[in-house]
């Protein structure tokens, strides 16, 4: 069976990037955390933030190497997948990259060996420096790589001479018009994926009583993020979701299943897209809060799929997506305010008194994963069948190798992810079965967990 | 002053630049990798150590160098890529192992280490290899028949002796004691094929590349760049002298062989750019052919300008912080 080249190039980059994306969207959001942690112990002197934060900085260090090696698989590809893009849209495309690289990944990668591994070779001060630009560093990152994307998304700012771009404004270029919408979307859904994994994993140690009170002090610093952040996301995306209205309709059409343009729409909760019929079997509607939703008016007009014929996403799965990624948010609205009202109060530390609570964190452990995932699905299946939107089609940007070439080194790739990806979740399994410091400093960790405890009894009489 | 001429000159520089700071600093990372198997279990740990704090803004040199293809010479990067599809690809898996067996094998548990370790050398190898097919291929215009692929062969044998080399002389600067002197015999026993490797690259360049021929054996040219070989031979001898005395190396001269071998790249850097300019695809594209529009090279120009040199004060003073002998890494 002969597949096709350019369906093959396209899995071939959805597999990089998606395993890719996994690592990012941890370590934007945990850099931060650990610079908490690190102000905390800094400040406050508890051993305890200390403990936490070379427990997760060994996590992080994992997380960053794995989205290390694996971006550095997207900076090729652009080149040996997608020749047409870089030649077509190079103009915009490479200096955006470029100051990627200048501004975010050598301050990341050098001062992470400060960060990692010069605790006692520069001043408590310099390695808190080191921390906080290890952070920046991640979220220029995201900054650069974001403001491409949305570009893609929401062209502004160039002008078209003979199908290559130009650029007209470097502002409009960078500050696109979804630009702003995606990176606070992305930015707060990294520090999402960072809280519910040091919930998750904090509770999973609790559970098996592997830890001492830093435990649920990271439990607790997750349940706050969680419950603040999680809420704002909602209302993040739907600024977001009103953007894309007014820019990529035929996404919106996609996402809520909207055949025909209609004024009223309803919100479908649920059904299966069927694009050879034009229509959602099955479907469970509530009428009239799709138009409520998206335009803040009952009688709101909906464009629907009818108005894009053939130059609309493929409608399932940015469907499926969407709702994938509103009921893992949703979840995490209720669970993070869950965890707050447990872990505030009452029995607070005990795992007797919140053993569903418990289970139900080390569950959502990568749940921020799975919604990352699906929210790119909506966004890049949805602005199928552009690269560009409206202005370059992603068949004509394709690299013309053999789809026996791609198909084979698609292949390798998937093993090779599928093989990281149980080693990452086993590394962080048995990194969760160790107390934090090494073992060769156990007597150091017990006189300190010793004088915890002290603390804890303390607090326990007084 | 004429910005289209200047900026893809600018950039072309800027490019080699970086890749030749990654073939040396990544080089010595990568060479280490080789090296890995013929350690033992508590000599590996060191040898990683010595590597651990930098590893990470090496590779970040590649980055750069791509980075910089795909930004000034977007062309070129297609058909680079495109006809590199395969190395490409290799290399980019075993950059893959080696940077994540990194952090494993010191966190999947000791069960696994061996294995880990292994990935870490098995990566080293098929990134270097990958590399210097690459470079192979390219230096001779991607043309893909016979001579092409002979002489991407001979490089992809001859880039891992580079590393090894690299590898063995970091290893003088960062160890001491027993895994110092297993550095300098690994270094006397890949010292005499690099060097076999370097002169038949230099009897098959010319002999490839009528191009090549050309630009470095007519009169008077000839002449001026006598210099760029004897200097290559004299930083050789050099090399080998620093290996082969106990004198040197026991009174902490060691760095002098790293030295040399950074020499000898850039030599070989200031060769090969000699060779191929002003094209970026030998016969093929030129540097101006491939650039991008000068607004778009501008914008990047003023970002490199700020930026590069904060990147080598930055990258100095991580070198600086983490002088002197490599112990056990610990993050605490």
């Amino acid at each position: 069976m002969e597949f096709d080249p350019f369906l093959l190039a396209r899995l071939q980059f959805a597999a990089n990037i998606s395993f890719h994306i996994l690592f990012p969207t941890i370590t934007i959001g945990l850099c931060w955390v650990l610079f908490y942690f690190r102000l905390r112990y800094t400040f406050s002197g508890d051993k305890a933030w200390e403990y936490a934060y070379f427990f997760w900085v060994k996590i992080f260090a994992l997380s960053f190497a794995l989205g290390v090696v694996s971006g550095i698989t997207m900076s090729f590809q652009f080149g040996t997948n997608w020749p047409g893009f870089m030649e077509r849209a190079g103009n915009i495309a490479g200096p955006l990259l470029g100051y990627e690289v200048l501004t975010a990944f050598f301050l990341e990668a050098s001062f992470l060996g400060i960060m990692l591994f010069g605790k006692n070779r520069v001043s408590n001060r310099l390695h808190l420096v080191s921390c906080a630009l290890v952070a920046v560093g991640t979220s220029f990152s995201a900054f650069w790589i974001l403001s491409l994307n949305s570009w893609m998304q929401t062209p502004t700012g160039f002008r078209l001479e003979d199908g290559v771009f130009f650029v007209e404004s470097w502002w409009e270029v960078i500050f696109n018009p979804s630009f702003p919408y995606r990176l606070a979307h992305m930015f707060n859904a990294s520090l999402l994926t960072a809280a519910f994994l040091i919930m998750g994993i904090s509770a999973w140690r609790a559970m098996r009583g592997v830890d001492g009170p830093a435990t649920w002090k990271v439990m607790r610093t997750g349940a706050l993020m969680a419950a603040v952040l999680a809420p704002l996301q909602v209302w993040i995306g739907d600024l977001h979701g009103l953007n894309t209205l007014e820019h990529q309709p035929a996404k919106i059409a996609a996402m809520e299943g909207v055949w025909e343009t209609e004024r009223n729409a309803p919100l479908t909760l649920f059904g299966f897209p069927d694009e050879e019929q034009r229509t959602t079997h099955m479907a469970i509607k509530v009428p009239g809060l799709a138009s409520l939703i998206l335009t803040h008016e009952w009688d709101g007009e909906l464009k629907g799929l009818n108005e894009f014929d053939g130059d609309h996403p493929p409608v399932a799965p940015v469907f499926w997506a969407f709702r994938v990624m509103v009921g893992i948010g949703v979840l995490m609205v209720l669970v993070g305010w869950w965890s707050v009202w447990k872990l505030f109060r009452g029995p607070r530390e005990s795992r007797d008194g919140n053993v569903w609570l418990l289970r139900a964190l080390s569950v959502m452990t990568f749940s921020g994963w799975v919604a990352v995932l699906a929210g790119w699905y909506v966004t890049e299946i949805g602005r199928q069948p552009w690269v560009v939107s409206g202005l370059l089609r992603t068949a004509d940007v394709v690299a013309d190798h053999s789809s026996a070439t791609v198909a084979g080194t698609l292949f390798g790739y998937v093993l090779l992810y599928l093989f990281l990806l149980v080693s990452y979740i086993a590394a962080l399994r048995y990194m969760a079965t160790k107390p934090a410091r090494s073992l060769s400093l156990s007597p150091q960790q017990r006189a300190m967990e010793a004088e915890l405890d002290d603390d804890e009894h303390a607090e326990g009489e007084r | 002053m004429d910005l289209g001429y200047w900026l893809p000159l600018f950039f072309a520089g800027a490019m080699g630049l970086a890749l030749l700071i990654y073939v040396v600093l990544d080089g010595y990372d990568l060479g280490i990798g080789l090296l890995l198997p013929f350690a033992n279990e508590e000599e590996k740990d060191v040898m990683v150590a010595s590597i651990g704090p930098f590893w990470d803004a090496n590779e970040t040199w590649i980055v750069l160098g791509v980075g910089i293809l795909l930004i000034a010479f977007p062309q070129a990067h297609g058909l680079v890529l495109t006809a590199l599809y395969l190395p490409v690809t290799l290399m980019l898996m075993g950059l893959i192992l080696r940077g994540v067996s990194f952090d494993f094998r010191v966190k999947a548990g000791d069960k696994h280490k061996a294995k880990w370790n292994a990935l870490f050398a098995l990566g080293s190898l098929v990134a270097s290899v990958s590399q210097g097919w690459m470079l192979g291929a390219f230096v001779t215009g991607l043309t893909g028949d016979a001579t092409n692929t002979l002489f991407a062969a001979l490089i992809a044998l001859a880039l891992p002796a580079l590393y090894i080399m690299l590898g063995a002389s970091w290893l003088l600067i960062k160890t001491e004691g027993a895994l110092f002197d297993k550095a300098v015999r690994w270094g006397r026993l890949a010292v005499l094929p690099m060097g076999a490797f370097l002169l038949l690259i230099s009897i098959a360049t010319p002999l490839v590349s009528s191009t090549i021929a050309a630009k470095w054996f007519t009169l008077p040219s000839a002449i001026g760049l006598m210099p760029i070989p004897i200097a290559t031979a004299l930083a050789y001898a050099g090399l080998i002298w620093v290996f082969n005395s106990r004198q040197i190396l026991d009174n902490g001269y060691g760095w002098l062989a790293f030295l040399s071998l950074i020499v000898m790249c850039v030599l070989a850097s200031i060769g090969l750019a000699y060779s191929l300019f002003p094209d970026i695809v030998l016969g093929r594209l030129s540097i101006w052919e491939s650039a991008s529009a000068t607004e778009s090279l501008l914008f990047t120009f003023w970002g490199t300008v700020i930026t590069l040199p904060m990147i080598l004060c930055y990258t100095v003073f991580v070198y600086r912080v983490f002088r002197g002998k490599a112990t056990n890494l610990s993050y605490e």
